[in-house]
């Protein structure tokens, strides 16, 4: 059994053939949201609604995250008061986002886009920056 | 014999996959799992495992805290006592209060990631120099790069950063005594050794203000007390000769009041405007319409909805991740360069790495993606190894480029960094990364023959 997880390691590693990045969008100021558009190295993967449900999906989520709400407020007044030190043993609104986010992004991969030959990137590892989606060589074809 | 081969061959790159549960003894006496913050490319220092973070010249972050417990010291000996029985009680304890509330503050904001991003990935740095190469617009005008957006229905310009290698979010800015981009730049603050960026910006403001509120308490209780003993029958100069700590902090007072004062009434403005010092220097948004707030794309327009979306709005994440385990990608230059010697065994791995191609070619057929992502591992990113190892047929011609590469590498894998590399040799390793995964698949060649001599003793040279 553990030859076979090795091999399938082995098999993620083996043939990425392009990654894409879908970049940022800053039409709404600094909150983080990406751009929905459809990449067109992906039109022969995957559904180009399935793809834009992903992305609005994480976005919905993000803006939860840095949403300014009561909750929000009550968080940094109380840690104002308790000069921050409650951040220390606190994990805060967005962090528990980000555990949501890392989950539903890993769902995705295992449902929808490993399938299809994909894997999406948690764009936290990325700084936020983009959404790395990497494309696997399709093997049958090339068998 | 050969299936014993094979087995061999898959097992260390299994395990290299997750350096930090690296259970092969071998590799361990290589190279220990290094966290992320010991290579990190920036010109910052960390202590505590990571936990720290302090920009690499902390200013004079000494001084500061000099003066304020100097200060407060010579305050809560010389001056309480008579306070205390004077007035009354809680002038101490405001005071201390006070004097926690500005000393935590100070060193939230010092040791706090001020919001550095992390520098772009190779593959992202390619794929934008892609997009700016094919899009044409900077065709007339080599560089600067900028690309232009609409935030708000405003035009805004992004600068391409050279050291990040990247379009710098609305608001970033790289600090060159740090040498990172950080976000929502505010200013690099030598009293407090740190960027002053979108995360310890609060920190900053609380320390600023706590400060205002504890300099002007300490002074009203020193004039209190000096006014309080001449009255008693003395005059001011003997006052004075009884109490002489009392004009030290007069002196200090006096002086800090001033500029500490007017910086808070300054920041108070900029919070109140969603400004940032930089952009207030720079006159970004003062050049625009005359109406007020209408330039700034941020604000709110609403000076309690700026005020609470800058100090109690949510605390984002440290993007940077300092005390994460560095992936397999990041830490193959310092196994490979301990294979170089080693390459006497090439021939045999290379019969081994051909088999395994055949390994691979089957695994296609039950091509099945799950487990794919492993739970527990988002610090690594596994994908990092883009060596086709399916490029097995050409080991022939590409070793002597990936040992070429290697042979780059091998100044900036030394084993025991010093974190404060220059950003330049960290910046050839990010350029050579590409060129040395796409171009040779020695790492895995080069791994196998490590294990190959290390591993003489399990039976395995006796290959054909």
């Amino acid at each position: 059994m553990a030859e076979t997880h090795s091999l399938q390691d082995m098999r993620q590693q083996a043939a990425v053939a392009a990654k894409v990045f879908i970049q940022r969008d800053y039409t709404k100021g600094t909150v983080c949201q990406f751009q929905t558009k459809f990449p067109s190295e992906l039109e022969t993967r995957i559904d180009k609604q399935q793809f834009e449900e992903t992305v609005q999906t994480l976005n919905n989520l993000y803006a939860e995250a840095e949403k300014l709400g009561s909750q929000s407020y009550v968080e940094g007044c109380l840690a104002c008061l308790t000069a921050y030190t409650i951040f220390l043993c606190m994990e805060t609104h967005y962090e528990k986002v980000l555990k949501k986010i890392a989950k539903y992004i890993q769902e995705q991969n295992d449902k929808i886009y490993a399938p299809r030959g994909l894997l999406l990137t948690d764009p936290i590892e990325r700084g936020l920056r983009v959404i790395e989606v990497t494309i696997f060589e399709d093997r049958s074809l090339t068998r | 014999m050969m299936k014993n081969c094979e087995y061999q061959q898959i097992d260390p790159r299994a395990l290299s996959v997750s350096p930090s549960s690296a259970q092969n003894h071998t590799e361990k006496k290589v190279q220990r799992s290094r966290r992320k913050w010991e290579v990190f490319p920036g010109k910052n220092r960390f202590f505590c495992d990571g936990r720290i973070i302090l920009a690499r010249q902390s200013g004079v972050l000494p001084l500061t805290l000099g003066l304020i417990v100097v200060t407060c010291g010579l305050f809560f000996a010389f001056d309480c006592p008579f306070l205390v029985e004077h007035l009354t009680v809680f002038i101490p304890v405001i005071g201390g209060v006070l004097c926690v509330f500005v000393l935590i503050s100070l060193l939230r904001t010092s040791f706090t990631d001020p919001g550095i991003l992390p520098r772009a990935t190779p593959d992202e740095a390619a794929d934008i120099e892609k997009q700016i190469d094919t899009s044409g617009s900077s065709t007339y005008r080599p560089p600067p790069r900028t690309k232009e957006i609409l935030i708000n229905q405003q035009v805004v310009k992004l600068k391409y950063c050279f050291t990040c290698k990247m379009f710098r979010p609305p608001r970033t800015s790289h600090c060159s005594l740090c040498d990172n981009c950080v976000e929502r730049f505010d200013h690099h603050c030598p009293w407090v050794g740190n960027c002053v960026g979108k995360r310890n910006y609060r920190f900053f403001y609380s320390f600023i203000i706590s400060l205002s509120f504890l300099t002007s308490f300490i002074f009203g209780c020193v004039i209190t007390h000096i006014t309080l003993r001449s009255q008693e029958g003395k005059n001011l100069v003997q006052a004075i000769q009884e109490s002489p700590a009392s004009v030290v902090e007069l002196v200090i007072c006096f002086f800090s009041i001033w500029s500490i004062m007017g910086l808070s009434g300054f920041h108070t403005y900029l919070v109140a405007s969603n400004l940032t010092t930089n952009e207030d220097i720079k006159g970004s948004w003062s050049s625009k319409r005359c109406a007020e707030d209408s330039g700034n794309p941020y604000s709110y327009n609403s000076i309690i909805t700026n005020c609470c979306a800058t100090l109690c709005g949510p605390m984002p994440p440290s993007l940077i991740d300092r005390r994460g385990f560095l992936s397999f990608d990041e830490a193959i230059p310092a196994a490979s360069e301990m294979e170089l010697p080693r390459f006497a065994a090439k021939n045999d791995a290379h019969m081994c790495t051909q088999s395994t191609k055949d390994v691979l070619e089957r695994v296609v057929h039950s091509f099945d993606f799950h487990g794919l992502c492993p739970p527990g591992t988002p610090k690594t990113t596994p994908l990092g190894l883009e060596v086709s190892s399916m490029a097995a047929p050409s080991t022939e011609h590409s070793p002597s480029a990936g040992c070429s590469g290697q042979h780059a590498l091998q100044p900036v894998a030394a084993p025991c960094p010093p974190f404060s590399r220059s950003s330049k040799r960290r910046d050839s390793l990010h350029s050579i990364n590409p060129a040395f995964r796409l171009a040779s698949p020695s790492p895995p060649l080069s791994r196998t023959t490590w294990i190959l001599d290390d591993a003489t003793n399990m039976g395995f040279i006796s290959l054909p």
